[in-house]
């Protein structure tokens, strides 16, 4: 055994991968980020066995938020079955030992990349977002100073002119993912990357949305029962996306977030388990 | 200058220290006082560098100065000293109740937004929501600066430099803020479409009772857009009267020499 070997030996293996500092200082961070609903938080991003941008930031708040008691869901686009998905999946089980699970009823925690389970969450259920983009106004401004002083004095103007030039351009407001909302009256935040059929399920929620973006190094939170109000001009109302006379073709559903089969003219639940639920009659 | 200002600055000034070990100060404009009454232009005439510019920046924030005070009959009654207001209260005031007008339109516009998307940002600044009655607006203010309709959702970048100022007038003064501070506002146009631009200005000066103050180290703009004037050399206040008269009848020998050289 060299000396090297001696001295650190092999790591312990910790519960949730993380070591216990790592893990406290992203909860401090998502202290602060409940505290202050919409707020970006910034928090030192780890290197995770996953790349950047796959899903690093919500894997991060997952390991730092779960107890041995927990169950645990993760989804990509609603599918329990994508292959990121199931990577995290197993990465969390596996460093934790906790009971997984589909349904969304059972779990504790929810993953989840692009969308939010159908069955309304309830109080308790934590809602982990993995976010690509959070900073709402990137598109509008450049400048991180520029973009810190908006958010501080609330200056959202320009964001305003971004809907405004969209409407005047399509004659509707194009933009699906990542709808910015206006949180607890007082932080515009980006809903990335869930879409707008979404957004309404976070306004006053039972449930705690715990946001990550692991590439960008930031957390932020909408806490149960606050208000999460897309921004929307007062003539032309906030809609969520419909295809008339679209239905899944496995369940029969015309209710749910819909996503169409490349090619074939058919149109699917986004949701999986939801619609294997409804098939099965659990 | 009776008691009816809009505008008022007392003893402003602006110094730029000098770092290193010959610490030596650059005066850039020192003890200037005025005041704009509502419906009255002032002019501020001097050559490139005498600190006309620099004081319109102090009262506008994009410069802190260095001593003196600026009031505004629209910000308490003018009982609060701008100077003393923290800089995002400053950058409030300049949504509705101080605009400024930029010899380079650049600086008062975003070249990659609409024209109509420009006046947008101060409409929705000032808290409006209703998508129909900020187009309505926007239309409205475009057809007065005489910038064509169909232009109104095109890039400010595509538009001449004429037409850049038209929408930067009317986007600075979409909520009619009653004191406008234009700075060198036809320099770099051409002498046909800044005589029309000037026409404008002078227009809308009067039709809604506006208290301005005009840069210029152009004669002709001061003679025309204002009835008071300040002469600036060298960061001072060198002269100051009725502008007819002091381009009459100069006292001051650098005015004289201003006027001598404006005259040919």
């Amino acid at each position: 055994m060299s000396l090297l070997d001696e001295l650190v030996g092999e790591p312990e293996p910790t519960f949730a991968h993380l070591d216990e500092s790592s893990k406290r200082e992203i909860r401090r961070a998502l202290l602060s980020a409940v505290a202050i609903p919409g707020y970006q938080v910034p928090f030192g991003s780890r290197e995770m066995p996953v790349a950047r941008g796959w899903g690093s930031g919500g894997l991060q708040i997952t390991l730092a938020v779960i107890g041995p008691d927990d169950v645990v869901k993760v989804i990509d686009q609603g599918d329990d079955a994508g292959v990121n998905a199931a990577n995290l999946r197993r990465l969390v089980v596996a460093s934790t030992g906790v009971t997984e699970t589909t349904d969304s009823r059972e779990a504790t925690i929810v993953q989840t990349r692009h969308r939010v389970p159908e069955d309304p969450m309830s109080p308790g259920q934590v809602l982990v977002l993995q976010v690509p983009v959070p900073e709402p106004l990137r598109g509008v401004e450049r400048d991180v100073r520029e973009l810190r002083r908006m958010h501080a004095e609330g200056d959202y103007a320009r964001m305003w002119v971004s809907l405004y030039e969209d409407l005047v351009r399509n004659g509707v407001i194009t933009r699906t993912t990542g709808y910015p909302c206006l949180v607890g009256g007082r932080y515009v935040m980006a809903t990335t990357p869930i879409p707008r059929w979404d957004v309404p399920r976070l306004h006053q929620a039972e449930h705690l949305s715990l946001f990550g973006a692991g590439r960008e190094k930031r957390v932020y939170a909408v806490p149960p029962h606050t208000d999460v109000e897309p921004l929307t001009f007062t003539d032309v109302p906030f809609e969520v996306e419909r295809t008339e006379g679209a239905r899944c073709w496995r369940c029969g559903s015309a209710a749910s977030y819909l996503v169409e089969i490349p090619g074939r003219d058919r149109w699917v639940c986004s949701d999986t388990d939801w619609c294997g639920r409804r098939i099965d009659g659990r | 200058m009776g008691a009816d200002w809009a505008l008022r600055v007392d003893h402003l000034g602006r110094t730029f220290g000098r770092p290193g070990p010959r610490a030596e100060a650059i005066v850039a404009a020192s003890d200037v006082s005025f005041s704009v009454a509502a419906g009255e232009a002032l002019g501020i005439i001097g050559e490139s560098g005498s600190g006309k510019t620099t004081v319109l920046r102090c009262i506008a924030g994009d410069e802190h100065s260095s001593s003196g005070s600026v009031w505004l009959r629209a910000l308490d009654g003018g009982e609060t000293d701008l100077v003393r207001l923290a800089p995002s209260q400053r950058r409030a005031l300049r949504i509705d109740r101080l605009a400024m007008v930029y010899q380079d339109p650049a600086q008062g516009l975003r070249l990659d937004v609409t024209a109509g998307g420009n006046i947008a940002e101060r409409l929705t600044a000032a808290g409006w929501r209703n998508f129909g009655q900020i187009r309505q607006r926007a239309a409205e203010l475009l057809a007065r600066v005489e910038v064509p309709l169909g232009r109104m959702d095109d890039l400010v970048r595509t538009f001449s430099g004429g037409m850049r100022q038209r929408v930067q007038l009317a986007a600075a003064l979409a909520l009619r803020p009653p004191v406008v501070l234009l700075d060198e506002p036809t320099t770099g146009l051409d002498a046909s479409v800044a005589a029309g631009v000037l026409d404008l200005i002078r227009d809308l000066l009067e039709e809604w009772g506006l208290a301005a103050v005009v840069v210029s180290h152009d004669m002709a703009v001061i003679e025309l857009l204002t009835r008071r004037c300040l002469v600036m050399h060298q960061g001072r206040v060198v002269e100051a009267g009725l502008t007819d008269q002091l381009l009459e009848d100069p006292q001051h020998a650098y005015t004289q020499r201003l006027v001598a050289a404006a005259r040919g």
